[in-house]
């Protein structure tokens, strides 16, 4: 590797597999400019038919919660269980609830 | 000549430009300047080669001699080859690459446009698939062209090169012969002459963006459909009809 090696900033791509379904992180990929990066992205995570929409985001732009904070930020949850609709009976025949 | 003959000509002389364009670009297969890139190039690789499937299947049927289309392009010697000069040239550097891609999509993209209103219905729905794949192979290889002409005084004059470079080689692209004649006039092949002015003002424009000089038309090399090629092509299909000729009926 040489100093002039230069694969461009590191983006993140969010794809979309039916129209009206959440975008769901696919990965992440090397590219120049936003062109670039939705191209290397339609090459690199929709070859199989995964999508018919694509997200791209530079990585540094991303705002990401520190893994340290983690007890501060989710454990007071976990005793809330009444945020959890497990109070309801449920009708009988449903299978997906 | 008669139109059945014209007509496996034709799909001869369109699936031998795509096989060998397909070939060459899966040369950088592992080669390319980045991980992206590599996978990007292949892919445009593989849409040749499926056009390529499909084209020389068509070709053997209209023959109708009991050939398929594993035999045409593994078992024809070079001058039956009927592709454009253009496709075999060598990949060179990446710019040269894309400038062989930049040319030669920006003409399928008005070819495959005009021959989906071929009243030939094969090669019409042949055009109406592969043309939404080269309209991406135009934007792919116009962005690089773009990013490269205005990039750093590097990349700028070996774009530069390229373009000059590979000129001489688009002229081919509009010639007519025979079988085209014979065939326009049943409205199934594409008039090429007509393309051409298209197919050069959306170069043109390109170029400019790409503070690119537009090469002045010289001395164009041609003779690719009437089996005339450069020295490269032998090489090629050295390569690529070694196995098949070595052994075969191989299977995978």
């Amino acid at each position: 590797m040489n100093k002039n090696d230069n694969q461009g900033p590191l983006w993140e791509v969010f794809i979309q597999s039916k129209s009206g379904l959440p975008y769901k992180h696919a990965g992440s990929l090397h590219a120049m400019d936003k062109e670039m990066a939705l191209q290397n992205a339609r090459d690199l995570y929709t070859r199989r038919n995964e999508g018919t929409s694509i997200w791209v985001v530079l990585s540094e732009q991303i705002v990401a919660s520190n893994p340290n904070d983690a007890e501060e930020l989710f454990d007071p949850m976990n005793d809330k269980i009444y945020r959890h609709p497990t109070f309801y009976t449920m009708p009988e025949g449903a299978k997906h609830i | 000549m008669n139109q059945q003959e014209a007509l496996f000509k034709y799909a001869l002389y369109l699936g031998d430009n795509a096989l060998i364009m397909g070939h060459r670009i899966s040369e950088w297969c592992s080669k390319g300047p980045m991980l992206e890139e590599d996978i990007a190039l292949s892919n445009l690789a593989l849409d040749y080669l499926g056009q390529a499937t499909a084209l020389l299947k068509y070709a053997a049927q209209t023959e109708g001699k009991g050939r398929t289309e594993d035999d045409l392009a593994y078992k024809r010697p070079e001058r039956e080859f009927l592709n454009n000069l253009i496709v075999e040239l060598p990949n060179g550097d990446f710019a040269y690459t894309m400038a062989k891609i930049f040319f030669y999509s920006s003409f399928l993209k008005y070819f495959y446009q005009d021959l989906s209103l071929s009243k030939d219905e094969t090669l019409s729905a042949i055009a109406q698939k592969s043309l939404k794949e080269i309209k991406y192979h135009v934007r792919h290889s116009s962005d690089w062209i773009c990013r490269l002409g205005d990039g750093t005084d590097e990349s700028h004059s070996r774009m530069q090169n390229a373009i000059s470079n590979i000129w001489m080689y688009t002229g081919e692209l509009f010639e007519m012969n025979e079988v085209d004649l014979i065939l326009v006039k049943e409205s199934i092949a594409v008039d090429l002459k007509k393309l051409a002015d298209n197919w050069k003002n959306s170069v043109a424009e390109i170029l400019h963006k790409a503070t690119l000089t537009m090469p002045t038309d010289n001395y164009m090399q041609s003779g690719g459909r009437k089996g005339l090629h450069t020295e490269y092509l032998g090489y090629i299909l050295a390569e690529m009809q070694y196995l098949p000729r070595a052994y075969p009926n191989a299977k995978w």
